[in-house]
């Protein structure tokens, strides 16, 4: 690929289509016998998603390898039975949700760094965090695998985003950083995983009891880790965009 | 940005050429982790003629601002010239037999190597790099060369077709790799990486070397030859352009718009015997 840029200034492949080969990749997954979790919220009015999540991720996410959805939901009684393939496994996890809306991402961040403590990083070796409303309409492989790991957003070449000045704790200084990520689909290693649930949701916390709602909630406070902590792989906005642009 | 050349190989390992990086990020990444480097190199027989300048030169170019060890190999090391370095960086002059020939020296590398770092190599440095001594530095040596496992790409097969790499083709090697299969052609003179994974390497290399030699064969290109059979089974997660394994015999192409690691004019006749 020449028309995109398949390398950070920090030397961390981007990935697009034409760039790997799923082959070698694979092959190199299965010789480390590695599994893999999926961690998606589906809150309030989001349980409608579900169904149509994971009929795609079980097609299209890591197809043949061993993938754990871990579901957390505050309704896991309007779940209908799910069809997993064989080789993946379903953990619904109750939890209570927000009065207000902006606090549900906010408090995503501190149950996921829970759980991996506690479960996750027991289960599985890599983690990835996704947003229930999407749907996957092609494969998406090992080629994500790496220790740390985000989407370019796809609103990066939007001006509007450019334009962008925030007060809040949050706010990433505009320029330093060479990519905006979006928060819909994240991940990496359990211990950076760890790492960076953690540090989000302590930023996310200080905003709330100051008051700031911080602008876009916790995908500033994402960017703001890894401005800081850079990531070792980056997924180009194939893998990820917002139906909206 | 780089259009001209791969930047990225199939199982997304980046290719390191100038242009790529940005020297000043990498820095503020690694330079807080208080790493210290290793750098392996053999001085055997007439070879210690070599050190002066390798040294120099890597004093110039090599981690600047970083903690350097270098381990050279020699047996004589009351040859090795006195040689003043700067603050954070030490040598260290590490006892080896002198072998019947030149390519029976070649060999023992990897033993010798795996044993340093079994002995202390594994306390004392956090990335180790094993080059060749009879090489230059000549311009910046730096972070962006830090991987898991670290290979180069060799200058004399960088574009040419798989079909012409020398690879050992004899199916009775441990070396072996068959037509139609490789990825590129690394010069055995650069490799590197986390210490505990130039371990496993130098190992894996060792054993496959011996187990030739058991059978009465020498790959092509000795030691060479078992490093690419290894990296293709068990592919590195950053390679090097020619611009860190340049040869000086060869005209440059424009590619290479940066010679940073390259052979010294020598007598090949003279220093071998």
């Amino acid at each position: 690929r020449r028309d995109v840029l398949v390398l950070t200034p920090w030397l961390a492949p981007i990935v697009w289509e034409g760039t790997f080969s799923r082959d070698v990749l694979n092959a190199q997954y299965l010789q480390k016998n590695l599994v893999t979790g999926v961690v998606t919220f589906a809150v309030k009015k989001y349980w409608f998603f579900i169904e149509g999540f994971m009929a795609s991720a079980n097609k299209y996410f890591l197809a043949g390898h061993q993938v754990n959805f871990y579901l957390f939901t505050d309704c896991p009684e309007k779940i209908s039975h799910l069809q997993m393939a064989p080789e993946n496994h379903l953990f619904v996890i109750p939890v209570q949700s927000g009065p207000r809306w902006q606090d549900t991402p906010a408090s995503r961040m501190a149950t996921v760094s829970s759980y991996i403590q506690r479960q996750f990083q027991h289960e599985v070796d890599y983690l990835y965090c996704l947003d229930v409303d999407v749907q996957l309409l092609a494969h998406i492989g090992v080629e994500i695998i790496d220790a740390l790991v985000a989407t370019i957003s796809s609103w990066q070449s939007t001006p509007e985003q450019q334009g962008k000045a925030q007060e809040a704790p949050g706010a990433s200084p505009e320029g330093a950083g060479h990519f905006h990520y979006t928060a819909s689909f994240y991940g990496g290693s359990v211990a950076e995983m760890y790492e960076l649930t953690r540090a989000c949701s302590e930023g996310v916390l200080e905003d709330t009891e100051n008051g700031f709602g911080a602008r876009w909630h916790h995908e500033s406070h994402l960017n703001r880790y890894l401005l800081l902590h850079k990531p070792t792989r980056l997924l180009s906005p194939e893998y990820y965009w917002e139906p909206e642009l | 940005r780089r259009q001209d050349v791969l930047t990225v190989t199939p199982w997304l390992a980046p290719i390191v050429w100038e242009g790529t990086f940005d020297p000043e990020i990498l820095d503020s990444t690694y330079g807080p982790l208080n790493l210290t480097i290793g750098v392996t190199a053999f001085a055997v027989g007439k070879y210690t003629r070599f050190v002066r300048r390798f040294l120099e030169s890597a004093e110039q170019h090599f981690m600047r601002g970083y903690l350097v060890n270098y381990y050279i190999f020699t047996d004589s090391p009351q040859s090795l010239p006195p040689m003043r370095l700067r603050p954070g960086r030490r040598l260290v002059a590490v006892p080896v037999q002198k072998h019947s020939s030149w390519q029976e020296i070649s060999m023992r590398r990897m033993e010798a190597i795996n044993r340093l770092v079994a002995r202390q190599g594994h306390q004392e440095v956090h990335y180790l790099f094993c080059l060749d001594i009879d090489m230059v530095f000549h311009n910046r040596w730096g972070p962006e060369t830090l991987g898991d496992m670290v290979a180069a790409i060799h200058p004399g097969y960088f574009q040419v077709p798989r079909e012409q790499f020398p690879y050992e083709r004899r199916s009775s090697s441990a070396a072996f790799i068959p037509e139609g299969e490789g990825d590129f052609y690394y010069g055995g003179a650069v490799f590197g990486g986390l210490v505990r994974k130039v371990y496993e390497f130098t190992k894996t290399c060792h054993t496959t070397i011996l187990a030739d030699k058991a059978n009465g064969i020498m790959a092509a290109w000795q030691e060479e030859s078992h490093l690419n059979r290894h990296f293709l089974s068990h592919k590195p997660s950053k390679l090097l352009s020619p611009e860190y394994i340049w040869d000086d015999k060869k005209p440059k192409p424009p590619e290479i718009r940066l010679i940073r690691f390259s052979t010294v004019k020598k007598n090949y006749k003279e220093v071998r015997n």
